[in-house]
């Protein structure tokens, strides 16, 4: 931690701040309905009076768009090496993955919970299916994004196409993999609420519609507050894994 | 063979005697009467399918020896097809028609022979500068403890001793280059093949790399094929100048270069040396 890491940390914070401000002084100064708008400060309370009611229900959340995300790591990268690394499965391959990906995956998540039910299973396959997409996208991208010099140089030594793929191609598309899985991790969370939405027992989403539907604004809005929060932590779980992974990407920034 | 033989037995012969490194290169235009040569260039033909017209003609008729221990340099201009021959001498790509033989042996696909330093660095952000250097052995599957001190040595040798952890993007332009070079002599190819390896480096750092390149050739006895566009450098580091003409390319001029060793940077000034820039400038069509 530098002065300039404080420093960098402090700005955002400060833009919070000033937002929440004035959202609380418009709520107290125009007497709005706490339905309508509840004020920052009536989130704050709904959520400390029911921490354990939102803990209790952050957890299904948390554990579909985890396990989600890394279904899609586990399933998405394999597939995309494959992918690009072969022109017949790419032909074949690539169309099919842009039409279904063009589906909206709201469409599709009532279909899903008929497959797989209202219990947690059914969330986990719509936040693997939202958070696929980028990871397939990204890695392929990086696979083919190798310089053609280090290629070069690797069949100057008559590498074999393992060690190509193990030594070269793969530590080259390692940043487009993270910057895949940054915008799949919070898909993922997002893919996760559609599902609860649609049809579920439990879950953040699933409180934010029971709340909702109760007129109970600052407990919906509290849920909504910890959605953010989970996203962001999943997001700075990412960069953290990116950061012990790669150390070397950090060089050069400073 | 014999010609190895005779090599090994006059390097052990010099190693006995404590002879410095460079002396054994002032020594080397006295061996004339080699029967084979290390390298043979027969008629190298290359030309390139072009969709919709008459096929490319990048090289035509390319013929000359090279001899063990020396240091021949491609110079010509702009896309005249020098880079195409060093690859065929590479063996990474195929020659039209004619004959490549390194060391007796036919030249058809990339042999652990030869260690190439390209243009660009080529450095992998992700590795340190130690495991870039020990990248081959690793292909070659002979990563040990030797190879690791001989990469510290080499790392050394080109004034990089303390940098084996740094990361290439902590390093400069010539600081990369000069890691390229270790990674390319790392697993002692016979000959070393550089494309224009100083060419995106500033004036006074690719004076510097100049000498460190004549210096680890004095140290490490490998035979070098360099390519380069600049006539000054052709003529300072060579013993052998082969200027290439426009396409399609043929050998324009080669030229015996017969300053003596240690080069330095005063011999550029000399009339003998201008006097050579002034061939190969001839050569190429530049001056009159």
């Amino acid at each position: 931690m530098t002065v300039r890491d404080v420093r960098n940390a402090f700005y955002p914070f400060i833009g919070v701040a000033i937002i929440l401000l004035i959202w609380q002084l418009y709520t107290y100064l125009f007497g709005i309905n706490r339905i309508v708008l509840p004020s920052p400060v009536d989130i704050l309370r709904a959520s400390a009076t029911n921490w354990h009611v939102l803990l209790r229900e952050c957890w299904p959340t948390f554990l579909e768009s985890v396990l989600g995300f890394i279904l899609a790591v586990v399933i998405g990268i394999p597939f995309a090496v494959c992918v690009a690394s072969s022109r017949v499965l790419n032909l074949t391959l690539y169309p099919i993955l842009i039409a279904t990906q063009s589906i909206p995956k709201v469409a599709v998540a009532p279909i899903i919970l008929v497959w797989f039910g209202l219990g947690m299973q059914s969330k986990l396959v719509i936040a693997f299916l939202v958070a696929f997409f980028p990871i397939v996208v990204d890695t392929a991208a990086g696979m083919r994004a190798t310089s053609a010099g280090l290629l070069e140089l690797a069949r100057s030594l008559r590498a074999s196409p393992l060690q190509v793929f193990l030594k070269v191609q793969f530590p080259s598309a390692l940043p487009f993999i993270f910057a895949g899985s940054k915008v799949a991790v919070t898909l993922a969370v997002i893919g996760a609420v559609i599902g609860e939405f649609v049809g579920s027992v439990g879950g953040l989403g699933n409180l934010l519609l029971t709340a909702n539907s109760q007129l109970d604004s600052p407990l919906a809005w509290a849920a909504l507050v910890w959605l953010s929060a989970l996203g962001i932590l999943l997001f700075a779980a990412v960069v953290l894994a990116e950061r012990i992974v790669m150390p070397w990407s950090e060089i050069g920034h400073h | 063979m014999r010609l190895d033989f005779c090599r090994r037995r006059q390097l052990c012969l010099k190693r006995k005697l404590n002879i410095p490194a460079r002396t054994q290169i002032e020594s080397r235009g006295r061996d004339e009467s080699a029967p084979v040569p290390f390298g043979r260039f027969k008629d190298v033909h290359q030309s390139f399918k072009r969709t919709g017209q008459s096929s490319l003609v990048a090289l035509e008729n390319i013929t000359f020896d090279l001899k063990a221990g020396h240091l021949v340099t491609l110079l010509g201009p702009s896309g005249c097809g020098k880079t195409t021959f060093l690859k065929i001498v590479g063996g990474l790509i195929p020659a039209s028609s004619g004959t490549i033989q390194i060391n007796g042996r036919d030249v058809v696909e990339p042999h652990p022979d030869f260690g190439i330093v390209f243009q660009q660095a080529n450095l992998m952000p992700w590795r340190t500068v130690l495991a870039n250097v020990l990248f081959p052995m690793e292909i070659l599957r002979r990563s040990n403890p030797t190879a690791a001190h001989r990469a510290r040595e080499l790392l050394a040798l080109v004034g990089l001793e303390g940098f084996e952890q740094y990361y290439p993007a902590q390093l400069s332009g010539g600081m990369q280059q000069r890691v390229a070079l270790c990674r390319a002599l790392i697993h002692e190819p016979k000959l070393l093949l550089m494309d224009e390896p100083f060419g995106a480096l500033d004036e006074l750092t690719r004076m510097e790399m100049q000498d460190l390149l004549l210096d680890i050739r004095a140290k490490t006895n490998a035979t070098v094929m360099f390519v380069t566009h600049s006539i000054s450098e052709a003529v300072y580091i060579s013993d052998i100048v082969a200027v290439f003409s426009k396409r399609p390319s043929v050998i324009a001029d080669l030229m015996p270069i017969e300053l003596p060793y240690p080069r330095s940077a005063e011999m550029r000034y000399l009339p003998e040396f201008t006097e050579l820039e002034h061939r190969a400038g001839r050569a190429l069509g530049i001056t009159r």
